[in-house]
C-alpha cells in the first residue's frame, strides 16, 4: 500500500482532466468522476494510514520514502516523491475522507448550477492540490500543491464570477495568499541555496539544522541572527497567508463568496490546513534555534489572531461570516501552539478541527439552502423544520465551544495546558502566558459566538415573512450525520493517560503515533476546569443574551446596544479592509500610475522621441550643408569650367586669318622669349 | 558529407519564398497554403533535430564549416548546442502558427505579407545557428528588414511611427555590435565565434585593456539589450507590439526578443566573462529594475495589447537577472556554480516559456480582437460565461505567465530566482515583488476585466467563441505549457548540459 502513496494526488487530478476535456457537457457523469476518484483516494490514504499505524512508520525510525530524479540542477537532480510518516499519515486520514464528504454534499448543494460539471473538475484540483502537499517528500514539491491550491481557491471563491463581489473576493485571496508566498518562496529558495536541499528528510537531518542554527545572517541594520531564524519566519510568512493568521487574515471571510461546500474545502480540509501543516512540517527548523524570535514570533500571531479573529466573528450577522472569523481563531490556537512547541496538540486540533468546522459549514450550508438566505437575524425556529441539520450543527457547536466530550474539547485543552504548563515553568512574563490568557479568553468568546448563531438560527420563530424552511436532501444530510459522529467521538483518539478511567482505557494513541519523541503534557485539572468554565460560560451568556428572550422580527441585536461604538470596530471588523484599501492598494496603484507617466510622458520616451528629433535635425543641417557647401561647391565647379568653357569658345571662331593671327603672335612670343632668356 | 541539416532548415524558407514569386498574386488561397507548408519543412526537421542532438556529448553538432570570404577570414560556419537547439525548435513553432493564424485573417497583400514572413524566419534560423561573427550580423539584419515592413505595412493606426522606432532602435544596436564585432577581429584576427570564445577564455584581455573591452562588452550590450530589451532600452517595443499584425507581435515576443536574449547567451558571456562578471552588477540592477518596473507599468494599461507588450519587459528581465547572477558567480568559485548553472538554465528556459506564453496571449488577443475591433480593457466583462473556450485558454495562459506551479512559466522564474538567490540574493528579494505584481495584473486587469463580472449583453451578445483554426494555433502551445509544467526534464536537459559545461570553461 505504501508504494502506493503516489496515486492519492493522482486519481483527483486525472478527474479534474477528464472533465475539463472529456465529460464536462454530461453533469452526472462529471460528479460521478470526481466522487469516485476521491473515493479511490481515500481508501488509498486509510490503507496507508492503517498500515503506518499497524507497521510504526517513521515512529523513532526513517519516514517511508519514495522518489525519482526530477530535475537537471547543474550536475546535480532534484527528486520528487512521496513521504509518509505519522505527520502525512494522519493528514492522510483526515483531508480525503473530509473531502469526500463534501463531495457527496455538493451533488445535492450544486444541483441545478450551469456550471456544475465544471465545479467538480475545480474541486477534485483541489483535493488533488491537498493530497499532493500531504505526501510531498520536499519543500519544492508542497510549494507546487501549495499553489495549485491557491489557484482552486481563486477560482471556486469567484465560481459564480458574474457577482462582482464574488470576482472580487477570488482576486483578494490570491493576491494575499501570493504576498504570504512570496516570503516563503524567498525562504525556500534560501534555504535551497543554503542546503542544496530541498528534501524534508535531508534538511532536517540534525547536522544540516545544527549548522543552519549556528551560522548567521548577517541583515544589515537589522542586525544579525542566525539562518535557521530568518528561513523559519520566511516560511512562516507562506503560513500566514495561507492560514488566515493576521496580517493577512482579510481574504478567508471574503473567501465565503464560494458555493457553501467550498468553504467547507477551504475552511476544513485544504487550504487553510495547509498553512498549519507547512508549520508543523517544517517544526524542527522552527526549533532548530531555541527560544529564538521565530517562535516567539509564531507564537505572538497565532495567540493575536485566535482572540482578534474571535472578537470580530461575535458582531457578524451572517451565518458564514461567523464560521469564517472562527477559522481564523482556531487556525490561531494551533499556530499559537507551534509557536510554543506544542506539536502534538497543534496537530491534535488541526485535525479535530477539520471533522467539526466542515460539519459547522455544510451545516450553514444546509441551513442556507432550506432557509434561502445567510442573514441569521432573518432566520430563527429553524430547529423544528431541520432537525438533523440542527442536530449535527449543534454537535459541532459543542465541538468547537470546547465542551466535554467532543472532539474539540480535548484537542484545544491540550493546546491550553501545554501554554500553561510551559508558563508555570518559565514565570509569568514569558510568551507562554500571554498565548495561555490570549487562548482562554478566545475560548470563552468562541463558546459565545457559537451559542448566540445557535439561538438565533434555530431557536425562537422564524424573523421573515413567508419563509418555507425544509430539510435538505439526503446528500446532503448523510454527510453531515457522518462529520457529526467524528466531531463527536474523534477527541477520545487524545485523551491524556492519566485522565481518570478513560485515560487509561484508551492510552492516548494519538500522541503515541503522531508525537512520539514528544513529552506527554501531565493532565492539568485547574486548566481543564477553566477551560470548561469558558466554554459553559460563553454559552450560558450566550443563552442570557439570544435565548432566554428570542429576537422578533425586526429587533435590533442586543449587543448593539450594550457594546456601543466598539460593536461598530467589530463589525467592520477593525477597518482592516478600509486600511489595506488606502495603503497597500493605493500605493500599487499610485506607483503603477506613477512609472507609467514616467514610461511614457515624462522620461523614458520623451528622451527616446527627442533622439529621434534631433536625428531629424542633425540630418536636415546636413541637407542644408550639402545643399549650400557641398552641392555648391560642386555646382560651383561645374560653373566655372562652363564659364571657361564659353570664354574659350570665343576663340574657336573658324576664321582662317585669325588662327594665322594667333599663330604668329604666339611664334612672334617665343621669339622674344628665347632672345631674352 | 552528412545531410546538412542546419543549412536546409536556415534556407528552405528563403528559398520557398524565392519560389513563391512566380505564384501569381491573385492566388491568395495558392499562396497561403504553399507558405505553410514550405514552413512545416523547417518545423519537421528541427523537431528531428531536437531527437538526434546527443546531449550526452554535449557541445556543438551538426557543425558545417566552408570558407566564404577567404581573404578577411570570414566561414559560413554553423553549429547548434543544447541552447539553440530548443531556440531553432520555437522559431519553426511559432511561424508555422503564426502563418497558419495569418492564412484566416489577412486579406490585403497577401502575397508580400506571406513572402516576407519566409524571408523573416530565415534570418532568426541563422542567427541561432550563425557560429561565425559576419554570418550571425548578416542573419541579424536579414531578420529586421520584414519585420519593419510587416509593422509598416499590416499594422495598426500609428504603424509607421511604431515600425521606424523599431527599425532605427535596432539599428543603433546593430552599429554598436558591428563596431564590437571588428574590435574582436583585430584581436582574434577571425570572425569564428568559437575561435573567438577560446582565444579570449586563454588571454583574457579584460585586465590589460580594460578601456577597450569594457567598450566592446557595453557595444554588445547596447545591441542585445535593446532587443531584449531591458530597461531602460524599452520604449520601442510597446509601440511596435501594439501596431504589428497579430502574428507580427507573436513573432516579435516569441522570437526576436530572444535573438537578444540568446546574444548574450553566445556571445557576451563566453566571449567577456570578466567585463560580464565585473559589471554584473549594473546588469542585474537594470534586470531588476525590468522586472518590477515593467510589471508596475503593466498594471496602468487599458490596451489588452499593450499591457502583453510590457508584460514582455518584466518577463525578459528574468532572463537578464539570471544572466547577471551567473555573470557575477564568476568570482565566486566553484562554490556556486551549480547555482550559476540552475540560473541559466532558468534563462534560457524563461526564452523558451516566453515565446510560447507570450506568443500564446498575442494570439488572443487577436482572436478577442478580430471579433470586438477594440482592445479596451474597460469595455469588457462577463466574457466568460459567453466565451468559455476563451476564458479557459487565457486563463491557462494567463497563469502559465504569472508562473503558477504546474504550468511552464514557474520552472524558468524558480530556476532564476535559486540561482540568484545563492549567488546575489540582494537583486532576488526585489526581484520576488515582481512575481506579487505580476500576479495583480494578469488576474486583476486581464482576467477580471476581460471575463468576470456582469456582462454586457447589449453590446456583446454576438460574440462567438474561438473558431476551429484559432483552438488549433493554440493548443500545441498549451500543450506545451502543461507538459513542460509538469516535467520540464526533456527541455532542461539540453540547457542544464550547455550551460553547466559553460559555466565549468568559464571557471
Amino acid at each position: 500500500m505504501l508504494n502506493l502513496t503516489w496515486l492519492i494526488p493522482v486519481f483527483p487530478f486525472l478527474s479534474f482532466v477528464l472533465i475539463v476535456l472529456f465529460t464536462n457537457p454530461n453533469k452526472k457523469l462529471s460528479s460521478g468522476i470526481a466522487i469516485g476518484s476521491v473515493a479511490v483516494s481515500w481508501v488509498l490514504s486509510w490503507g496507508v494510514f492503517f498500515q503506518s499505524i499497524a507497521g510504526h512508520i517513521g515512529m523513532g525510525e526513517e519516514a517511508f520514502r519514495l522518489h525519482v530524479p526530477w530535475l537537471p540542477t547543474g550536475t546535480e537532480w532534484f527528486p520528487m516523491g512521496v513521504n509518509v510518516d505519522p505527520l502525512s499519515a494522519i493528514m492522510l486520514f483526515m483531508v480525503p475522507f473530509v473531502c469526500l464528504m463534501i463531495f457527496i454534499y455538493s451533488v445535492g448543494y450544486m444541483h441545478g448550477d450551469p456550471r456544475y460539471s465544471r465545479f467538480f473538475a475545480y474541486i477534485s484540483l483541489f483535493a488533488c492540490g491537498m493530497l499532493g502537499l500531504v505526501v510531498a517528500d520536499n519543500l519544492l514539491m508542497l510549494f507546487i500543491f501549495w499553489e495549485i491550491m491557491g489557484l482552486c481557491s481563486y477560482l471556486l471563491i469567484g465560481f459564480w464570477f458574474e457577482k462582482p463581489s464574488a470576482m472580487k473576493a477570488g482576486l483578494k485571496a490570491f493576491l494575499t495568499t501570493r504576498v504570504g508566498d512570496a516570503f516563503m518562496l524567498a525562504g525556500m529558495l534560501l534555504l535551497y541555496s543554503q542546503t542544496g536541499e530541498l528534501t524534508f528528510a535531508h534538511i532536517f537531518a540534525p547536522e544540516t539544522l545544527e549548522k543552519l542554527a549556528h551560522t548567521q545572517v548577517n541583515l544589515g541594520f537589522l542586525g544579525s541572527l542566525p539562518w535557521a531564524s530568518l528561513l523559519a519566519m520566511l516560511i512562516f510568512g507562506g503560513a500566514v497567508g495561507k492560514s488566515a493568521q493576521f496580517p493577512l487574515h482579510v481574504w478567508l471571510p471574503d473567501a465565503m463568496e464560494g458555493p457553501t461546500p467550498v468553504s467547507a474545502l477551504i475552511h476544513a480540509a485544504t487550504m487553510v490546513s495547509a498553512g498549519v501543516y507547512l508549520v508543523a512540517r517544517c517544526f524542527p527548523l522552527f526549533t532548530a534555534v531555541e527560544a529564538g524570535p521565530q517562535l516567539g514570533l509564531v507564537a505572538f500571531i497565532g495567540a493575536f489572531t485566535a482572540l482578534f479573529a474571535s472578537t470580530i466573528a461575535v458582531a457578524q450577522d451572517d451565518i458564514k461570516r461567523v464560521l469564517a472569523y472562527s477559522t481564523i481563531s482556531q487556525l490561531g490556537y494551533m499556530i499559537a501552539a507551534l509557536g510554543i512547541g506544542a506539536y502534538v496538540a497543534a496537530v491534535f486540533h488541526l485535525i479535530t478541527h477539520a471533522f467539526f468546522k466542515a460539519l459547522l459549514f455544510l451545516g450553514s450550508g444546509s441551513v442556507i439552502h432550506g432557509s434561502g438566505t445567510q442573514d441569521m437575524m432573518e432566520m430563527g425556529g429553524l430547529r423544528k423544520h431541520m432537525p438533523i441539520t440542527f442536530a449535527t450543527f449543534l454537535v459541532g457547536t459543542f465541538a468547537l465551544a470546547g465542551v466535554p466530550p467532543f472532539a474539540g474539547f480535548w484537542s484545544k485543552d491540550e493546546i491550553l495546558a501545554d501554554a500553561f504548563h510551559q508558563f508555570t515553568e518559565l514565570g509569568a512574563a514569558s510568551w507562554p502566558f500571554f498565548v495561555w490568557l490570549f487562548l482562554t479568553l478566545a475560548a470563552f468568546l468562541t463558546a459565545f459566538y457559537m451559542g448566540r448563531q445557535i439561538f438565533l438560527t434555530f431557536y425562537g420563530e422564524s424573523r421573515r415573512p413567508h419563509a418555507h424552511a425544509h430539510e435538505s436532501p439526503k446528500s446532503m444530510t448523510y454527510p453531515l450525520i457522518v462529520l457529526a459522529v467524528f466531531a463527536a467521538l474523534l477527541g477520545f483518539a487524545g485523551v491524556p493517560e492519566e485522565f481518570p478511567v478513560l485515560g487509561h482505557l484508551l492510552g492516548n494513541p494519538f500522541h503515541h503515533f503522531v508525537g512520539h519523541g514528544f513529552p506527554a503534557t501531565p493532565l492539568n485539572g485547574l486548566v481543564m476546569l477553566i477551560s470548561v468554565a469558558m466554554a459553559l460560560g460563553g454559552l450560558f451568556v450566550a443563552w442570557l443574551v439570544y435565548g432566554r428572550n428570542p429576537l422578533k422580527e425586526g429587533q435590533p441585536d442586543p449587543l448593539i446596544q450594550a457594546l456601543g461604538p466598539v460593536y461598530t470596530v467589530l463589525r467592520r471588523k477593525y477597518y482592516f479592509d478600509e486600511l489595506y484599501q488606502a495603503t497597500f492598494i493605493r500605493l500599487a496603484l499610485w506607483l503603477s500610475e506613477v512609472c507609467f507617466a514616467f514610461d511614457n510622458k515624462w522620461v523614458v520616451d520623451p528622451l527616446v522621441n527627442l533622439a529621434g528629433k534631433a536625428g531629424v535635425a542633425l540630418s536636415n543641417l546636413g541637407g542644408w550643408f550639402d545643399r549650400t557647401f557641398v552641392d555648391g561647391a560642386v555646382n560651383g565647379v561645374a560653373a566655372v569650367v562652363g564659364w571657361m568653357g564659353g570664354a574659350l569658345r570665343q576663340t574657336q571662331t573658324g576664321r582662317v586669318q585669325n588662327y594665322l593671327l594667333a599663330a604668329a603672335l604666339a611664334v612672334f612670343v617665343l621669339l622674344v622669349i628665347s632672345v631674352v632668356v | 558529407m552528412n545531410f546538412p541539416i542546419l543549412t536546409v532548415i536556415t534556407f528552405v524558407p528563403v528559398i520557398g519564398a524565392i519560389v513563391g514569386l512566380l505564384i501569381p498574386k491573385e492566388q491568395e488561397k495558392t499562396i497561403k497554403w504553399y507558405s505553410v507548408a514550405v514552413s512545416l519543412i523547417p518545423l519537421v526537421l528541427s523537431i528531428i533535430l531536437w531527437v538526434t542532438y546527443d546531449n550526452a556529448a554535449g557541445g556543438m553538432q551538426f557543425v558545417e564549416k566552408v570558407p566564404w570570404i577567404p581573404t578577411l577570414g570570414v566561414t559560413y560556419h554553423v553549429g547548434v548546442d543544447g541552447i539553440s537547439v530548443p531556440m531553432i525548435f520555437l522559431t519553426a513553432l511559432l511561424t508555422t502558427l503564426s502563418l497558419f493564424y495569418s492564412a484566416y485573417t489577412i486579406h490585403t497583400r497577401v502575397k508580400e505579407y506571406f513572402l516576407l514572413f519566409l524571408l523573416l524566419e530565415t534570418g532568426m534560423f541563422g542567427v541561432f545557428v550563425a557560429l561565425d561573427f559576419v554570418l550571425f550580423y548578416v542573419f541579424w539584419e536579414v531578420g529586421l528588414v520584414p519585420m519593419y515592413l510587416l509593422i509598416g505595412i499590416w499594422g495598426g493606426q500609428n504603424r509607421l511611427y511604431a515600425a521606424i522606432k523599431f527599425f532605427i532602435y535596432t539599428l543603433v544596436g546593430s552599429v554598436a555590435m558591428l563596431l564590437a564585432i571588428l574590435y574582436i577581429y583585430f584581436n582574434v584576427g577571425s570572425f569564428d565565434i568559437l575561435e573567438a570564445t577560446a582565444r579570449f577564455s586563454q588571454v583574457r584581455p579584460f585586465m590589460q585593456n580594460f578601456t577597450a573591452v569594457s567598450l566592446a562588452f557595453w557595444a554588445f550590450f547596447l545591441a542585445f539589450a535593446i532587443k531584449v530589451p531591458s530597461f531602460p532600452f524599452h520604449t520601442w517595443l510597446p509601440d511596435a507590439h501594439t501596431e504589428a499584425p497579430t502574428a507580427g507581435s507573436v513573432i516579435l515576443a516569441g522570437i526576436l526578443l530572444k535573438l537578444g536574449a540568446y546574444g548574450f547567451l553566445r556571445i557576451v558571456l563566453p566571449i567577456f566573462p570578466e567585463a560580464f562578471s565585473y559589471y554584473a552588477p549594473a546588469v542585474g540592477v537594470l534586470a531588476v529594475i525590468s522586472i518590477v518596473y515593467g510589471a508596475l507599468v503593466c498594471m496602468a494599461q487599458w490596451d489588452l495589447k499593450r499591457l502583453i507588450a510590457y508584460s514582455s519587459v518584466s518577463h525578459m528581465g528574468y532572463v537578464m537577472l539570471g544572466l547577471a547572477a551567473a555573470a557575477a558567480s564568476l568570482t565566486r568559485g566553484e562554490a556556486v556554480t551549480n547555482s550559476a548553472a540552475m540560473a541559466l538554465n532558468g534563462a534560457a528556459l524563461q526564452m523558451f516559456n516566453h515565446g510560447i506564453i507570450t506568443g500564446g496571449l498575442f494570439f488572443l488577443v487577436g482572436v478577442i480582437y478580430e471579433r470586438a475591433h477594440t482592445r479596451d480593457l474597460h469595455v469588457f466583462g462577463g466574457l466568460g460565461a459567453k466565451l468559455p473556450y476563451y476564458y479557459g485558454i487565457m486563463a491557462v495562459t494567463g497563469f502559465a505567465s504569472l508562473g503558477l506551479p504546474g504550468l511552464a512559466g514557474f520552472w524558468s522564474e524558480f530556476f532564476v530566482f535559486r540561482g540568484t538567490f545563492a549567488i546575489i540574493p540582494i537583486y532576488a528579494v526585489v526581484g520576488v515583488l515582481g512575481v506579487i505584481f505580476t500576479a495583480a495584473y494578469i488576474l486583476w486587469k486581464i482576467i477580471q476585466y476581460m471575463f468576470l463580472g456582469p456582462f454586457n449583453e447589449e453590446r456583446w451578445g454576438k460574440l462567438t467563441d474561438m473558431e476551429l483554426f484559432e483552438k488549433v494555433t493554440m493548443w500545441p502551445l498549451v500543450i506545451f505549457m502543461v507538459l513542460f509544467g509538469i516535467y520540464p526534464t526533456p527541455i532542461l536537459n539540453l540547457f542544464n548540459a550547455a550551460t553547466t559545461a559553460l559555466m565549468g570553461r568559464l571557471l
